[in-house]
């Protein structure tokens, strides 16, 4: 009998073994079908001409796959949108823990989580439909749909996530330091800056880098709103084509397994990477020094 | 002297607080705005026959009864895919593994799954489910792609829910004699499920809100057909507000169709929201 419910036992352990490791198995399969269906292009292009060429044309004859331009592109809008979203999402997750009256905070913070949540076609279908009119009369463009609206459209979508990562850092300091500082006859914003703050600092990164990865990543706000042209911006009213809206924009007219769908995957190969690398740099940030609450990943 | 420094002190932090404070009011004003925007274009769309009809004269007219059916189908269905796994690998991490190295990389997995670009979900889905498995674009490739894209946020609502179990249960259970399992089945899953919900719902939530994952798997600009199996293509809610706001011939002319099913789509994902913040909240009082 103990011999046939220790058997039991052991199917049931590594039955959920078996189920533990589906994450894993699913990250695998992404990086493997990425790479079976994103590598056939090399045979066409080199990785040099790739990565760096600035013409993207893959429907001309002959095809031009040179996709700095569209990394150009994420690199603009994710620099402009950090901008503004990282002193946003900080300054809000100060006044949060800090300074906010508890009623206050039960108030926002629940809000700001709800805001996490809105689909981003809706906010991509805001900046098409009032962002855009608005800064093409405002500043006398000739196009709204821009570098600088899906950078505030980004922003918006990114600050909820700072905010709220950055707030359980921040509320997570012992009370210890900050009565320490005050008795030391700081006054409430020194200590928030030269204890608190740096107290609080490796929460923080984990927050803007997450957040920073999001807006990488983010596709249907950039689909809509940055304009979808494949040029390397001069300006911050230029149109760009980020490599997330790229991929949205041409996966259905790609032909099957042809250079194109193949240039397309390898696109989405370099997206992996680049969020994987941020990912782990915040899964270290958190791990080197744990922090409580959703900082702790 | 020393009396100018203290007033100096307090000017800064005025100042400082006063920057802090500006930077919240912008935040919630492009909220209000934003909110009261799509709510005050959207409700003027929205009437009885605009939810429970289907679009007429190539989508310029009629409703979206297709789309809501077909956002409720992939819901469900990546729901039905993310729960069992989801929390399947929170039991794994919570109750049975411990610290050691494979765990470490099943986290780091986890981790970086819930960092995936939504676009590569979409890639991988057309990749994997809809070619190489033969599924066609289809609700059920749909659901699948939306089940991976929600694994990482339910595993990680269904372990805060593990932890959240006091150990002196587990261990009353074990010293009572009862078997590990015995302990999760009849002790701990219980004590756990009411938060484990909140995830199935902001799981469910999340999937109803997303468009790229859809593009390539499951979504379609028009069926004439409502869907009558798994195998089938669907219309949905997000894929349609994109379409008619980008490539329909009549982007103008369609436009309260788009505020109505913006509005539709918002009240649909931020309810589910709310609820499941709702459920929370009352779990974390009960608790204190």
């Amino acid at each position: 009998m103990g011999a046939k419910r220790r058997a039991k036992e052991l199917l049931i352990h590594i039955f959920f073994l078996v189920v533990g490791a589906s994450g894993i198995i699913v990250l695998t399969l992404i990086l493997l079908f990425l790479i079976m269906e994103g590598l056939p292009v090399f045979d066409t292009v080199s990785v040099r001409a790739f990565l760096f060429g600035t013409m993207w044309y893959p429907t001309h004859y002959p095809p031009d796959f040179g996709i700095l331009a569209l990394i150009a592109g994420s690199a603009s809008v994710v620099v402009l949108s950090s901008l503004l979203a990282i002193p946003l999402g900080i300054g809000s997750a100060i006044y949060l823990a800090e300074i906010a009256h508890p009623k206050v905070r039960a108030v926002i913070k629940p809000t700001i989580e709800l805001i996490e949540g809105l689909p981003t076609v809706v906010i991509g279908f805001f900046g098409m439909i009032v962002v855009a009119p608005f800064l093409q009369e405002t500043f006398g463009l000739t196009t709204g749909l821009n570098l600088f609206n899906a950078s505030v459209m980004l922003a918006f979508m990114a600050v909820p996530t700072i905010a709220s990562i950055s707030e359980d850092a921040i509320y997570g300091v012992p009370a210890h330091m900050k009565e320490g500082s005050m008795a030391l006859g700081a006054t409430h914003w020194e200590t928030i800056a030269r204890v608190i703050l740096p107290a609080s600092l490796t929460g923080i990164s984990t927050a803007v880098i997450l957040g920073i990865s999001r807006a990488i990543g983010e596709t249907m706000v950039v689909l809509m709103v940055a304009g979808g042209a494949a040029i390397i911006p001069e300006s911050i009213f230029d149109p760009v084509r980020p490599m997330p809206a790229n991929i949205a924009a041409e996966m259905g007219n790609a032909p099957f397994r042809s250079d194109h769908y193949h240039a397309l995957f390898a696109i989405g190969l370099v997206l992996f990477v680049f969020t994987f690398v941020f990912n782990m740099i915040a899964a270290h940030l958190a791990q080197k020094h744990k922090q409580v609450g959703a900082a702790s990943l | 002297m020393e009396f100018s420094g203290t007033k100096r002190r307090k000017i800064v932090q005025h100042a400082a607080f006063t920057v802090i404070r500006a930077a919240v009011y912008i935040n919630v004003c492009a909220l209000i705005v934003f909110l009261a925007f799509i709510a005050v274009q959207g409700i003027s769309a929205i009437s009885w026959e605009f939810l429970t009809q289907a679009p007429r004269r190539s989508m310029t007219e009629g409703g979206i009864w297709p789309c809501i059916v077909g956002t409720v189908y992939l819901s469900i269905g990546s729901i039905a895919v993310a729960f069992p796994l989801g929390v399947g690998t929170a039991i794994y991490l919570n109750e049975y593994a411990g610290s050691g190295r494979w765990v470490r990389i099943v986290r780091m997995g986890i981790v970086n799954l819930a960092g995936v670009p939504s676009v590569v979900y979409g890639l991988f889905g057309l990749a994997f489910f809809v070619i190489w498995l033969k599924m066609g674009v289809s609700i059920l490739a749909g659901s699948l792609t939306l089940g991976a894209f929600i694994l990482p946020l339910v595993i990680g609502s269904s372990e805060e829910a593990l932890r959240a179990v006091p150990q002196a249960n587990r261990e009353a259970s074990l010293a009572l004699g009862a078997t590990r399992w015995q302990t999760i089945y009849r002790v701990v899953f219980p004590e756990a499920l009411p938060g484990m919900i909140t995830g199935l719902i902001l799981g469910m939530s999340r999937a109803a809100g997303e468009t790229a994952p859809i593009m390539f798997t499951a979504a379609v600009f028009f069926s004439r057909e409502m869907p009558s199996s798994i195998f089938d293509e669907v219309m949905a809610m997000p894929y349609h507000i994109y379409v008619l706001a980008t490539a329909g011939t009549e982007i103008e002319k369609t436009r309260p169709l788009q505020y109505g099913t913006a509005l539709t789509l918002m009240a649909l994902v931020l309810g589910m929201n709310l609820a499941a913040i709702l459920i929370r909240n009352r779990l974390q009082k009960k608790r204190l």
